[in-house]
């Protein structure tokens, strides 16, 4: 039995074989044919099999992922068939009698020199796919599985480096019951796709899960962050016994997910869901989310290699704003800066990319990404409860800035007779203390607020949560961080104006009583958490913990706060153990 | 032998889904079909065979410039005229 400390990624607890995600490296070597006839048998044997793959994969992205995303497939048979690159690989075995792999691969690469020499993001683009295309070709020749999770048969917990989305695209997510990655951290991919499946997750473990043998019992806890390798079984018993209190819980309260989190004196509380993508919607609405708080675009800009169309855009905002139907949904502008990889907007590196050119202030200085973004989810809106949100605004001049692109994208949409969503709420995330600070003057020009506690802890503590070392000064639970979030509803609240919270704090159970006592008027989580603050909140009076919520704020500590909480409140403390 | 000549006029050119649409197009013909064009800066003559992809790619044909399509074979007046309907039709862009 071991123990090793990470990061908490996602809630939850898992006891779970382990499976190693590694990638093969293909290696080619050039060996001369006898038989060239043979060899394009070969050859074109492996092309029909590429073909049934990218079909496959083809059909899962049309069910799971954007339109946008199917039609790379699409564009990948294409490349398969192209009767130029064809030729070309089958002229080399023929010619130079070489084997397959070595004529499919050299071939490959001079298409995407060619493509990648024209100097344009679009070939670039091209490029990259004729690589990938030819890739695939290549292990179904050297017979590597399609994928490192080609072999993963029973319920495990995915053990890897760290995962991108194209690695978690094609994994059976009903055999995955846990991530625990080496790197990453808790805003990671793999974390957001964890929190979104409702499944556990550790990241930033260390080097040192990447030796655990395949099949080695683990347990993953999540909430804390902790990984024990092949536990005892006294171990194994307790957390069972966790495990299934918590499932108690779960279910009961998703006997009530779609009734309204009214609280004990009658308040309404506004429960919505942090949402990336269709399925995200999907299962927001199945756990009884009100809407949606917090809609990531990310996903459409990430693992690609040119910018998305505003008809992409359109098409992708429109199929989640349909799940939803008359249900309030909050676009968040693009939030993106140095630190991702996002090689075609030229992006350059910064010392420190956190306090760089980010989110709106990248967007600001770059129309040519913000206003095909603004316009899409402008025509996607028709008909629908859309609302606007801008990322990482520090000062009030910003906000104008924004609205001055906004109103010229409704100036052109209107020349141009397009329909689009005419009375739209906008919105501020509240994540920069000084946002925080000047909320007085924010809210006279927005409709709401929703406060990032996971920026806006980050930045008030000055404590990089990724790094583990000071990781534990960024909890939100710092009484510094919860006045501001007091002094923002406040604010807002004088000027008539409503106020959401969209960082994981709004879904921290232990939180609630605080945030309900502060005032706040929507809480947006990730899917799989709704019924159980639904719950809370249906157990709490929002004048009684008013003085709580004061209470709390006097303290010290993040654990005098929770302690105190717990005190309090003693279902809620039943309920997180 | 049958060839006509046209100017595209979509947004994108012939890149993008308006290529992969002409591509697809080209592909239902048995007919031998290419497209020629002219760079705007070095006049240089470029051609590729109007079923390959990545030959209509990096043939580089951006909105305003003139292409000719040719093709050779049993259905080439059919071939000539649905790709010319295509492109004049924007690919059905807005």
């Amino acid at each position: 039995m071991k123990h090793l400390a990470g990061i908490p990624a996602s809630r939850g607890i898992c006891i779970s074989p382990v499976f190693q995600f590694v990638r093969q490296e293909i290696i080619v070597e050039e060996v001369c044919v006898d038989d060239p006839k043979a060899e394009i048998n070969r050859l074109d044997q492996a092309i029909c099999t590429a073909k049934d793959q990218i079909f496959l994969i083809y059909q899962k992205a049309l069910k799971e992922a954007s339109k946008a995303d199917a039609e790379i497939f699409q564009a990948h048979r294409m490349i398969l068939e192209d009767p130029e690159l064809l030729a070309e690989v089958k002229k080399k075995i023929e010619n130079q009698k070489v084997c397959a792999e070595s004529a499919m691969q050299s071939t490959a690469q001079t298409f995407s020199d060619m493509m990648a020499g024209m100097k344009d993001e679009y070939f670039a683009a091209r490029a990259a796919d004729i690589l990938d295309v030819g890739n695939r070709v290549l292990r179904i020749l050297l017979g590597i599985a399609e994928t490192p999770s080609a072999d993963l048969k029973e319920a495990s917990v995915i053990v890897a480096d760290d995962l991108t989305p194209s690695d978690t695209v094609m994994l059976d997510k009903s055999l995955v019951v846990g991530f625990c990655t080496a790197r990453g951290s808790a805003t990671s991919h793999t974390a957001i796709l964890a929190r979104g499946l409702g499944i556990p997750a550790v990241s930033g473990a260390g080097e040192e899960v990447l030796k655990i043998s395949n099949k080695t019992t683990l347990i993953l806890d999540g909430t804390k962050g902790n990984v024990i390798v092949d536990p005892d079984e006294d171990t194994i018993n307790q957390f069972q016994q966790r495990i299934k209190t918590a499932h108690i819980i779960h279910e009961a309260a998703k006997k009530h997910a779609h009734e309204p989190a009214i609280t004990t004196d009658g308040v309404n509380v506004e429960v919505v869901s942090n949402i990336g993508n269709v399925e995200g919607a999907r299962s927001a609405l199945e756990n009884g989310a009100e809407g949606v708080g917090l809609l990531r675009t990310e996903f459409l800009y990430l693992e690609r290699n040119s910018l998305p169309t505003e008809e992409e855009q359109y098409q992708a905002y429109r199929a989640i704003l349909d799940v939803f139907g008359d249900l309030p949904v909050i676009l968040r502008t693009l939030d993106v800066g140095g630190d991702k990889e996002i090689p075609y907007m030229g992006l350059e590196e910064e010392l420190n990319s956190f306090l760089g050119l980010r989110a709106l202030r990248l967007c600001l200085v770059r129309p040519d990404i913000f206003k095909p973004q603004l316009r899409a989810a402008l025509r996607a809106g028709v008909d629908r409860n859309l609302k606007l949100m801008f990322p990482m605004v520090a000062i009030a001049s910003e906000v104008r800035a924004a609205r001055k692109v906004l109103d010229e994208c409704i100036k052109e949409l209107i020349e141009e007779g397009q329909p689009f969503a005419e009375e739209i709420e906008i919105g501020i995330m509240v994540e920069i203390p000084s946002a925080a600070l000047v909320a007085d003057q924010l809210a006279k020009e927005v409709d709401f607020f929703s406060i990032g506690t996971n920026d806006l802890s980050q930045y008030t503590m000055a404590a990089d949560r990724t790094n583990s070392k000071v990781a534990e000064l960024s909890d939100a639970f710092f009484p510094a961080v919860l006045r501001l979030v007091r002094d923002v509803i406040k604010a807002a609240h004088a000027e008539g104006k409503w106020v959401g919270m969209c960082g994981e704090l709004a879904g921290e159970p232990l939180a609630a009583p605080i945030l309900l006592g502060l005032g706040l008027d929507e809480f947006s989580m990730s899917p799989p958490m709704v019924p159980v603050l639904k719950q809370i909140l249906r157990g709490l009076s929002a004048t009684e913990m008013k003085a709580l919520a004061e209470q709390t704020l006097q303290l010290e500590t993040p654990k005098e706060i929770r302690d105190f909480v717990k005190q309090k409140v003693p279902f809620i403390a039943e309920l997180v153990g | 032998m049958k060839e006509s000549k046209i100017v595209v006029n979509n947004k994108v050119g012939l890149h993008a889904r308006p290529a992969s649409l002409f591509v697809q197009e080209a592909a239902k013909y048995v007919s031998d079909i290419k497209v020629f064009t002219q760079d705007p800066d070095t006049k240089e003559n470029r051609e590729a065979n109007a079923k390959s992809i990545l030959g209509v790619l990096t043939l580089g044909v951006f909105q305003g410039m003139e292409i000719a399509i040719r093709a050779e074979g049993d259905d080439e007046e059919n071939a000539v005229s649905a790709l010319l309907a295509l492109v004049e039709n924007n690919f059905g862009e807005d």
